[in-house]
């Protein structure tokens, strides 16, 4: 419910907005068609209802959509859900990936450092500093300089064509996605072990003399790790149109890209549509984080 | 320690945007005006960090994005503090359905995609509210309107829970009873005790504000040429990757040291127990 209100208001807010940006449709049109005459243009205005005021534009627009017409897409002429589909495909592919090992390494390294307190920590500790501070477009350029530019060991951008293998086209848009996201995962495992660690039951645990490896996965990182899952779900829903830097610099198509390209193209329907798959999304996600917590974490269900 | 260094690193940064119209002084070169003669300059005693693809001198178009990232940056936290505060304050305070409507925004806003409605705003034609586009000022205003606008959940969220731990404390209870008005207990007693987690808010609202001004410039919607930011000194360093990768690597530097800088003081105020 809360969703479908929300969905609503950003939908009015983006065509509002949209409304705003320099350039109307036919504007463009002239631009690039010499042809056409004013008098093509206002008849033209009025065949799109584009004469009309925004508001009743947008009713229409909505109307249309809960209809299941969710139009053309003006950038690419053709239906905007036949572009919209394999955009998301291509994000969740890159997005899945980075945040696989994101979420995997960052947590693997945080347990590292709350067991190692001495002489991990600090370096680990560095290290989620850097990652966080690091914009993620200076990250992709740079491993392009050095991966694809000096050393020339993989591509700087761009998808595979038919029979090329995909893999090393991926390979540095997830490192980049996977580094950028990966401080989160760190900092939380580590504050969350380091928390644990420090508890009666793990004392307990020992004493009853488990192996160090058993209080720690077996005791002590299922508590731990109660916030990482919770990361990752929003992460997951925030990154399917979050990735836009990443896709952008290494020319991926994807659901970021799309949306940007779609707006800076005015083209309407595509960019609404990709905005409002991609707010869907994230609130999902977030729903599915409450639903996550409450599953691994019994204290909540309590409540 | 760690609030120490994060505060160097802001100072340094801080440092060299205030000696940015010394250092052009000294050097004599125009960071502005494009000169086509000596392109993709290597570094020298003219150009101590070499020019950029239209013959411009990097170190001085990195001291000027200094003063536009950081003015940026600290507008928007102080903008988001203010505002989040406020929020959060009259939500602890009046309780019930002014606070169940604050607090359901800042839920609904946090989980919004960000970063496509940022590109969205930072597109609209502010030329329409008589605002002019592409000058620097306006540039800067109009991306601090829309950064506060996302900023202030951060802010509210935490002072709100922050006023709702003090406004149960004995000494509310006593200011009312020696007859402090409402404003008074709010504004004279419970902000000064809250003030400690807000400063780390902001401080990390700072990096969240660099960060996000440098990606916009960088996607071509913030900051315009010819002034420079951090962000817009990167959106065209990705066509030079092949003929002078150098050039990429400063500004992005100058953002990482910015967002290190914030991120460790928060952290270090954070330690002090604020």
């Amino acid at each position: 419910m809360q969703i479908a209100v929300t969905l609503a208001i950003v939908s009015a807010l983006t065509w509002l907005a949209m409304g705003l940006m320099p350039g109307d449709p036919l504007d463009l049109a002239m631009l690039s068609d010499p042809a056409l005459t004013a008098a093509d243009v206002e008849r033209l205005r009025t065949l799109h209802g584009l004469d009309r005021p925004l508001h009743e534009r947008y009713l229409a627009w909505a109307a249309a959509v809960l209809r299941g017409e969710f139009g053309f897409s003006r950038l690419y002429a053709v239906p905007a859900a036949a572009v919209l589909w394999p955009a998301l495909a291509g994000t969740l592919v890159l997005v899945g990936s980075a945040l696989l090992i994101a979420g995997v390494l960052g947590t693997a390294l945080g347990v590292l450092a709350a067991v190692r307190p001495r002489r991990i920590a600090p370096l680990v500790d560095a290290l989620a500093v850097l990652m966080q501070s690091t914009p993620t477009f200076w990250l992709g350029i740079m491993l392009i300089i050095i991966f694809a530019v000096t050393l020339g060991w993989l591509p700087a951008g761009g998808t595979a064509e038919r029979g090329q293998n995909p893999l090393p086209f991926l390979v540095l848009p997830v490192a980049t996605l996977a580094a950028a996201n990966m401080a989160a995962y760190l900092r939380h495992a580590m504050a969350g072990m380091q928390g644990e660690l420090g508890r009666d039951y793990i004392r307990t645990a020992r004493m009853k003399g488990l192996p160090e490896r058993a209080v720690i996965w077996r005791h002590a990182f299922p508590n731990a790790a109660i916030p990482v899952v919770t990361i990752a779900a929003l992460d997951a829903g925030a990154l399917v149109s979050g990735a836009l830097v990443t896709e952008t610099i290494f020319a991926r198509p994807g659901m970021g890209k799309l949306i940007y390209d779609a707006v800076m193209g005015n083209d309407y329907n595509l960019a609404l549509l990709g905005l409002l798959l991609a707010a869907l999304v994230t609130m999902l996600a977030t729903l599915a984080a409450d639903i996550i917590q409450r599953l691994i974490d019994p204290r909540v269900r309590a409540v | 320690m760690r609030l120490g260094l994060g505060l160097a690193l802001l100072g340094l940064l801080a440092g060299g945007a205030l000696a940015a119209p010394l250092v052009q002084a000294l050097l004599g070169h125009d960071p502005f005006a494009p000169d086509l003669f000596s392109r993709y300059a290597p570094p020298s005693a003219a150009h101590p960090l070499g020019t950029d693809d239209l013959g411009r001198d990097l170190l001085l178009r990195l001291l000027h994005g200094a003063r536009v990232s950081l003015a940026v940056g600290l507008a928007v936290a102080l903008g988001a503090t203010i505002l989040g505060t406020g929020i959060g304050l009259l939500a602890a305070w009046r309780g019930g359905w002014a606070d169940a409507v604050l607090m359901r925004t800042a839920d609904g806003m946090l989980s919004l995609p960000a970063l496509p409605l940022l590109v969205v705003l930072a597109a609209v034609d502010t030329g329409r509210f008589g605002l002019p586009r592409g000058e620097a000022l306006s540039d800067i205003a109009r991306i601090t309107v829309i950064l506060v606008v996302f900023g202030w959940v951060g802010v509210a969220r935490l002072a709100r829970a922050a006023a709702l731990r003090e406004l149960t404390q004995d000494y509310v209870a006593a200011a009312r009873v020696a007859g402090a008005t409402e404003a008074r207990v709010l504004l004279r007693h419970v902000l000064p005790n809250i003030v400690g987690p807000i400063t780390v808010a902001t401080a990390l609202a700072v990096a969240g504000a660099i960060l996000a001004e440098s990606t916009l410039s960088f996607l071509g919607l913030g900051i315009q040429p010819p002034a420079s930011s951090w962000g817009n000194m990167l959106s065209n360093a990705q066509e030079m990757v092949f003929s002078a990768p150098l050039v990429a690597v400063w500004p992005g530097l100058a953002i990482l040291l910015a967002v290190a800088g914030c991120t460790l003081t928060a952290d270090g105020l954070r330690q002090r127990g604020a």
